[in-house]
């Protein structure tokens, strides 16, 4: 096989990616699950405490802006592609897929999550909040009114995983100072150029609710 | 006839001020649909293998494996066996399949074999390449003999890498195919002239293909053609029978499909003890992948009275470079601001003392301008009070100050725009063209409003269709002045039929009638006037329905804009780290039409300009030829905490807005790398030679002249 996809490749030669996905070297896709993360739908070897799901599709629920979804997919599907390409729920955004950029930021209980990174079967049973679950053109949440008010997008492609970072980070701490927005919101990249409008909407005490 | 123009600043209600940008909501609340956002029914994945040499030949390739995989419903060879591949990452096969995981798996079953040949791929010394491509020398005067004469003379060599676009949407389209007729949602900076670059490879006239852009994930001069990608996502799509969703995977984004030519240049100048620049000598190359690259304007702004150039095109097995905002231009400026600041270093002047002596043989459009920005950013800067000789800072951490000017055309593209003023007062416009988050849409909107004498919301603007009347691709700070052109001239024409309509009621000349404040009115006396819908109820049963276009008749748009960029860094001798505490950006642009979105796009410029000179650059192994940082973990982006903080100045107003809209995507992301690079000299004491200015090259600088 002559592809090289240039993913980091761990000491075993397997790739993190690849093995999430259960694709390396043609390896079947098996999840192996922790009791604590399972869906219900799974069966269950009580007596190792892990469950052995996959490689083919298993039903799943996921809980997003307060709607239980049921659906079929395999394990190895991650959070982001389950939302956009199986629940057409688009705001997160696949930009680098590797965890770097954070346009596909969600907030899965409570904690903001680079949903690029996360199994939607480890999603099951948490409460997962997406950009659309925080407010509507119509009814904007005071963090995505900020974002308009102080021009903090261009393209608007890295917008919701940077509306979404500042909520969670706001949450937890809603008077920031520079250096802690600096530090707080580096996990977020925005290539247009952005971070001037995000600074000062944060800077003047915008966005919390 | 009507008189086409811009209102005079006291009968502008909506030109000029700080409107939040209209698309704002539905993209801060995720309701904005981009082209990777579309979903239609029955969707197939498609995914694409690429090349891991830098040069190769295709031996063999069977895809049968693949093509008989559950969910793959259709797989393609792309290049067939004796293909010579150029460079890594060129496309090889593709297949489409129910999910995104399966059609993984199927680019796995995929067998190539390929036999692998020499590339070339490290330009710092084209004495090792296979091909280069001399350019003429242009010779004036007698530059050697100016610098024998000059009082003081730096000669240096001075790099710039290959960088990437990196936009965050990567290149990519959804199609769908509906018998002959095909949609397109692409992420494209051209919607009007797109569609022509789909049809002919597919076999179908251009009017069956259409073009859909509401939005877009950035292009900054890479997403202007229909690249493989796009013939082969709609060829996948014909052969399932279905619609195909194809956007690149970053590692192949980053690879090939948007970069910025590198410039090298050996340069000698000089200048004499009054710190006029009297003679330059460069020879310089860089590349842009195989098909070389474009001449890199040197000198850049100033034009000494004896000066040599010569350019040097070095193909590279690398997929061509993409226009990248300002081409060849913030190159241009590191390679001459450079030099201008190490002669006024030499001379021991203050480089703004230096610049503004020059103006003499700078672009004589804009002397004046220059003039007034440079007084306007020192002003900013607090320079006169902060600026220190070189070297003269002592400590860990060294404070530096640098800046640079820049030129830039931006005159308005060609466009087309309908208007149509419906019975019941109704108004909107037709345009083709994009919205790349520069606030086309919201631009659009203020002049059909501001023209008509409504508000935002009483007028509705369609872009982002190739079948609407067409506006040029949006490249060269261009859109700007075109789509505010056509539309006002548009608009400009529908009230003129309005109120030939109406002025009979009122017992007047048409020409005596303006429209302000949801009215129509006689000029001076606003009691004498209807409602707009009342005068639109004058129209009749069918809507009034006209174009504008442009270039045209009045004084709508100009071109030639000069800018000053300053910076103030830190940076710390002992890890090599620069710091960027502050840039000011002074730009010079006509008439701004939204003061927010302007200011914004220059935020942007000039943060784009950071990362560019602390940050960016293609890491290539010269074993492999292949990038090896591929994504955005080691492809570094400025982040939040990495700009520093900004001050912009727009110069408008009298003496600006009468030369109409002018673009600004482009001028103010010009200077930061060389104003930035001459803080660290100013900081440091010596010149860091290669950009980004990254620790190791700090460091290694300061060794190499014995500093720290």
């Amino acid at each position: 096989m002559e592809r090289d996809d240039k993913r980091k490749v761990s000491e075993s030669g397997v790739s993190r990616r690849d093995f999430l996905r259960g694709g390396a070297a043609g390896a079947v896709a098996t999840g192996i699950m922790p009791a604590a993360l399972r869906g219900e739908n799974a069966s269950g070897d009580a007596a190792s405490g892990t469950e052995v799901v996959g490689p083919g599709k298993v039903p799943m629920t996921l809980d997003v802006n307060g709607r239980r979804l049921e659906l079929e997919l395999e394990p190895r599907v991650t959070l982001l592609d389950a939302l956009r390409n199986h629940l057409s729920i688009t705001g997160a955004k696949k930009v680098c897929d590797r965890a770097t950029c954070g346009a596909c930021t969600v907030i899965v209980d409570d904690k903001p999550v680079y949903a690029c990174s996360m199994l939607a079967i480890e999603a099951q049973g948490a409460s997962i909040v997406t950009i659309e679950g925080l407010g509507t053109p119509e009814q904007m949440h005071p963090i995505q009114a900020a974002f308009v008010d102080n021009d903090g997008q261009q393209c608007g492609y890295c917008t919701p995983g940077f509306v979404m970072a500042c909520k969670a980070f706001l949450d937890a701490n809603p008077t920031p100072s520079k250096l802690e927005i600096e530090r707080g919101l580096g996990g977020n990249l925005c290539r247009c150029g952005t971070y001037n409008g995000i600074k000062q909407l944060l800077l003047e005490g915008k966005g919390v609710a | 006839m009507v008189e086409y123009s811009w209102p005079p600043a006291d009968k502008r209600d909506l030109l000029g001020d700080r409107i939040s940008r209209l698309d704002g909501p539905a993209k801060s609340t995720g309701a904005a649909k981009y082209p990777s956002d579309q979903n239609p029914e029955g969707l197939l994945h498609a995914k694409i293998l690429t090349c891991p040499h830098g040069r190769a030949r295709i031996k063999s390739i069977d895809i049968s494996a693949a093509r008989q995989m559950p969910g793959v419903r259709a797989a393609r060879v792309l290049q067939e066996p004796g293909a010579e591949i150029q460079w890594a990452h060129d496309e090889i096969a593709a297949v489409a399949a129910d999910s995104e995981e399966l059609a993984e798996d199927a680019l796995r079953a995929i067998k190539v074999e390929y036999e692998i040949l020499p590339h070339y791929v490290d330009e710092a010394d084209p004495a090792k390449a296979p091909e280069t491509k001399p350019g003429r020398e242009r010779v004036v005067g007698d530059p050697l003999a100016a610098l024998e004469s000059a009082a003081v003379t730096v000669e240096r060599e001075l790099s710039v890498p290959m960088i990437n676009h990196c936009c965050l949407e990567p290149h990519g389209q959804v199609t769908a195919w509906d018998g002959d007729e095909l949609t397109v949602w692409a992420s494209t900076q051209a919607v009007s002239t797109l569609a022509f670059q789909f049809a002919e490879p597919l076999g179908v006239p251009a009017s069956a293909v259409r073009i859909k852009t509401d939005y877009m994930g950035g292009g900054f001069g890479s997403k202007f053609s229909v690249d493989r990608w796009g013939i082969e996502g709609a060829q996948l799509a014909r052969d399932a029978g279905r619609s195909v969703k194809l956007f690149l995977e970053r590692d192949h984004e980053l690879a090939v499909a948007g970069s910025r030519p590198s410039a090298f240049a050996r340069i000698k100048a000089g200048a004499d003890r009054e710190g006029n620049l009297v003679s330059w000598v460069s020879e310089s190359w860089g590349s842009g992948g195989m098909p070389g690259t474009g001449t890199t304007p040197l000198p850049y702004v100033f034009e000494p009275p004896d000066r040599s150039t010569s350019h040097t095109s070095v193909p590279t097995n690398f997929a061509g470079s993409r226009a990248w905002r300002a081409p060849n231009h913030p190159q241009a400026a590191f390679l001459t601001m450079s030099i201008i600041e190490d002669l006024a270093a030499e001379l021991e002047m203050d480089p703004l003392d230096f610049v503004h002596r020059n103006l003499g043989i700078a672009n004589q459009d804009r002397v004046k301008v220059y003039e007034e920005e440079l007084a306007i950013a020192a002003d900013l800067m607090d320079w006169k009070a902060r600026w220190r000789p070189r070297g003269t800072e002592t400590g860990i951490v060294r404070r530096g100050l640098g800046l640079s000017l820049h030129t830039w055309g931006g005159r308005g593209h060609r466009s087309a725009c309908d208007v149509k003023v419906h019975p019941d007062g109704a108004v909107e416009a037709f345009i083709g063209t994009q919205d790349l988050g520069t606030g086309t849409r919201t631009v659009i909107t203020m002049v059909l409003a501001d023209t008509f004498g409504l508000e935002l919301g009483q007028v509705k603007v369609h872009i982002g269709d190739s079948r609407y009347p067409q506006s040029g691709p949006s490249g060269g700070s261009t859109t700007v002045g075109g789509v505010c052109s056509s539309t006002r001239r548009a608009a400009q024409n529908a009230l003129a039929e309005l109120f030939a309509k109406v002025a009979p009621d009122l017992g007047v000349e048409a020409g005596r009638l303006e429209a302000r404040g949801g009215k129509v009115y006689v000029a001076g006396d606003p009691s004498r006037g209807l409602s707009w819908k009342e005068a639109a109820g004058r129209i009749g049963a069918v809507p009034i329905a006209v174009s504008g276009r442009n270039p045209g008749k009045g004084q709508l748009t100009d071109s030639g804009v000069g800018g000053v960029g300053m910076a103030d860094v830190s940076v710390d001798v002992e890890t090599g780290i620069v710091k960027v505490n502050r840039m000011v950006a002074v730009q010079d642009v006509g008439l701004v039409v939204n003061e927010k979105l302007a200011e914004t796009q220059i935020f942007g410029a000039l943060i784009m300009g950071v990362s560019s000179a602390l940050y960016e650059e293609r890491i290539v192994d010269p074993g492999s030829g292949r990038l090896l940082n591929p994504n955005m973990e080691f492809y570094k982006l400025a982040g939040i905490g990495d700009v520093g903080e900004f001050k912009v100045h727009l110069m408008t107003g009298p003496g600006y807005d009468e030369r109409g809209v002018i673009g600004i995507g482009e001028p103010p992301m010009i200077s930061p790398l060389a104003a930035i690079g001459n803080a660290v000299s100013n900081a440091i004491g010596v010149r860091v030679t290669e950009a980004p200015f990254t620790p190791d090259r700090v460091l290694a600088a300061l060794e190499a002249e014995g500093g720290a």
